[in-house]
């Protein structure tokens, strides 16, 4: 579908680059956004880019809708002639799946859940077609994540898994949301992934949860202390499955100011990515080990 | 100079103007619902117009002031008074150290906004003192007030009180409510009836009413027009592919209930956005209560841009009031 653009009010425009997910579509969603954002329009506030979206926010007493809209679209053919190549960073993950809290806290609300006899893992498991627990795992944990969007509350990355639409993991979110959710649970509804960034109310799929604090607003964790958000748009995320030893040395690291997260800065190329999914992100991975 | 929290009221909150420049990683603008009415309270009291005050929702915070102070209450009708005596709303009063003040009950509007001269001088978290709780984020500690907390305020240059605000420039809060919307977004999910019956029926605002947004009952249940829905958009015909929420974006999950996303707004999700309330009316629904009556009026671009130039005529008749 062609690029629909649409006010949100006078303040805001909303491009929508695709009404369905797909990596295409984020890519040009973030490529545009990016753009906008270097293109320095003045009057425009903020920009907030979305898994296949996003949105500015424009003040209209500085430059009027109608001439938002021109500039914005005027990036859109420039966007699609540039080269599809990002400069981002990739970033490993420690993940301690089918751990005790999301467990507590999933049987908890278990009369919410489509399948109360089971856990989430394996309702996803199943209906994911997986033999069993240990295959949902490798394959959540085998393939790199875009964070696709960074939000709804502080810090939260949306992550979209970057393989094939027939291999994407989807799950429905909870019949009814729960009003508990611990602070860096692992998380998936619809075709997208999560980190919970803070404790709070929430309707994903719970996996597993994450040593690694992303969202610090005392600025006191040692990897946050420039700035209080770890993730940001255009991200690559690895998640690399930890037992409970290593879950409980890194959360003692963490305290003790000396854990950092592996990270690197690569380039991604969406069309070298589409020629060979599975050696680029083998060749991606290897890169969080300085190879 | 401080400020005693003897109780809190409902929830009172730090706010100022805002935080502009974080919805990226979902941290919201913040600050008070009702713009208008903080800046008015600041202005009255000396403050630069975004210095930071207190918030209240449907009822009054008890405090003791440990010097003298200046200070003005806008927004909201609900009367307060210095060691039980009644002062004048829109207007600035003296308090004296060890004087207390207190609030009778709700008249109409929701939210009242307090300034004391100086301003409150919590620090500044990503350049706002605007308290944003989800985040543990600005304001006092991150949370709204609680008995026992001491607010520390600024230095005051010396304003007087007895100014106040002209009747003609106070916004005082009625019923029915009505809200200029800009159809857009995800507008034409709707089926041609639910397009109709969305501005032809009376809401009410629900119960869930906050900051983070405004729910509202009572209208027909919005019908969609069919179609296979998008990949990755989930299956409800009110789902899509999860985007961003412009501030004032109504959103109707399941087409029942409509939300109206205000200064705490989650930045996205996954619901179909049928249009956004328009700037100039944002300060409104911060003083809406409960069960208040409301219809929504479709307008277009040019009828918002011609109302936001009204309300800034508006605030320049009041910076030059008070100037």
């Amino acid at each position: 579908m062609p690029t629909r653009y649409t006010f949100g009010g006078d303040e805001h425009l909303f491009v929508e680059c695709s009404d369905e997910m797909s990596l295409e579509a984020f890519f040009k969603s973030l490529s545009m956004a990016n753009g906008v954002k270097e293109s320095g329009i003045k009057g425009i506030t903020e920009i907030c880019p979305a898994n296949a979206s996003f949105q500015i926010k424009f003040d209209p007493d500085v430059i009027k809708p109608d001439d938002v809209l021109r500039e914005v679209r005027a990036i859109e053919g420039a966007a699609a002639r540039a080269e599809p190549v990002i400069r981002t960073r990739i970033v490993e993950i420690p993940v301690f799946y089918n751990d005790p809290w999301t467990h507590e806290t999933l049987m908890r609300f278990r009369e919410r859940h489509q399948e109360p006899s089971g856990t989430d893992l394996d309702y996803a498991t199943r209906i994911n077609g997986y033999g069993d627990v240990d295959d949902f795992v490798a394959a959540h944990s085998g393939s790199p994540w875009f964070v696709s969007m960074v939000g709804f509350v502080a810090g939260l990355p949306f992550m979209y898994q970057m393989v094939e639409r027939q291999r994407q993991i989807q799950v429905p979110k909870y019949l009814r949301p729960r009003t508990d959710t611990p602070r860096l649970t692992v998380g998936h509804g619809g075709c997208f992934g999560c980190i919970y960034s803070v404790r709070g109310a929430g309707g994903y799929q719970m996996f597993g949860i994450t040593p690694m604090p992303i969202f610090d607003p005392t600025q006191t964790t040692s990897y946050l202390r420039d700035f209080m958000v770890f993730f940001r748009p255009g991200d690559i995320v690895k998640f690399k499955p930890i037992d409970r030893d290593a879950y409980d040395q890194a959360v003692e690291d963490v305290d003790k100011g000396r854990f950092s997260p592996p990270v690197r800065e690569v380039s991604f190329d969406l069309r070298e990515f589409q020629k060979a999914i599975t050696g680029y992100n083998t060749r991606l991975e290897g890169m969080i080990n300085g190879h | 100079m401080a400020i005693k929290v003897l109780h809190h009221g409902l929830a009172t909150t730090v706010q100022d103007l805002g935080r502009p420049g974080y919805f990226h990683l979902g941290i919201p603008l913040g600050g008070a619902m009702d713009r208008y009415a903080l800046r008015a309270a600041n202005l009255l009291v000396g403050n630069d117009e975004g210095a930071a005050g207190l918030e209240a929702v449907f009822l009054g915070p008890k405090l003791e002031f440990t010097e003298d102070a200046v200070v003005a209450v806008t927004g909201a009708d609900m009367p307060v008074r210095v060691d039980g005596v009644e002062q004048p709303g829109w207007t600035a009063f003296a308090v004296r150290a060890g004087q207390t003040l207190t609030f009778d009950f709700l008249k109409s509007g929701a939210r009242i906004y307090i300034a004391v001269a100086g301003g409150i001088d919590v620090p500044l978290a990503l350049g706002s003192r605007s308290t944003y709780p989800i985040g543990a984020l600005g304001g006092y500690k991150g949370r709204p007030l609680a008995a026992g907390d001491e607010l520390p305020v600024g230095a005051g240059n010396g304003s007087a009180e007895g100014r106040s605000v002209d009747a003609s420039l106070r916004r005082l809060a009625a019923a029915p409510v009505a809200l200029r919307v800009l159809p857009g977004l995800y507008w034409d999910r709707l089926s041609d009836e639910a397009k109709q019956s969305f501005f032809a029926d009376e809401w009410k605002v629900a119960p869930e009413a906050d900051r983070m947004g405004y729910r509202f009952r009572g209208g027909t249940k919005l019908s969609f027009v069919e179609r296979e829905q998008p990949f990755g958009a989930g299956s409800d015909p009110s789902n899509i592919v999860d985007s961003c929420y412009p501030y004032g974006s109504i959103q109707v999950p399941g087409g029942t209930e409509p939300i109206i996303l205000h200064r705490d707004a989650v930045s996205g999700g996954g619901y179909f956005m049928l249009g956004t309330v328009i700037s100039a009316d944002m300060d409104l629904i911060g003083q809406m209560q409960p069960h208040t009556p409301t219809r929504f009026v479709e307008v277009t671009m040019d009828e918002a841009l011609a109302a936001r130039a009204a309300e800034t005529v508006r605030l320049g008749a009041l910076r030059a009031s008070l100037a």
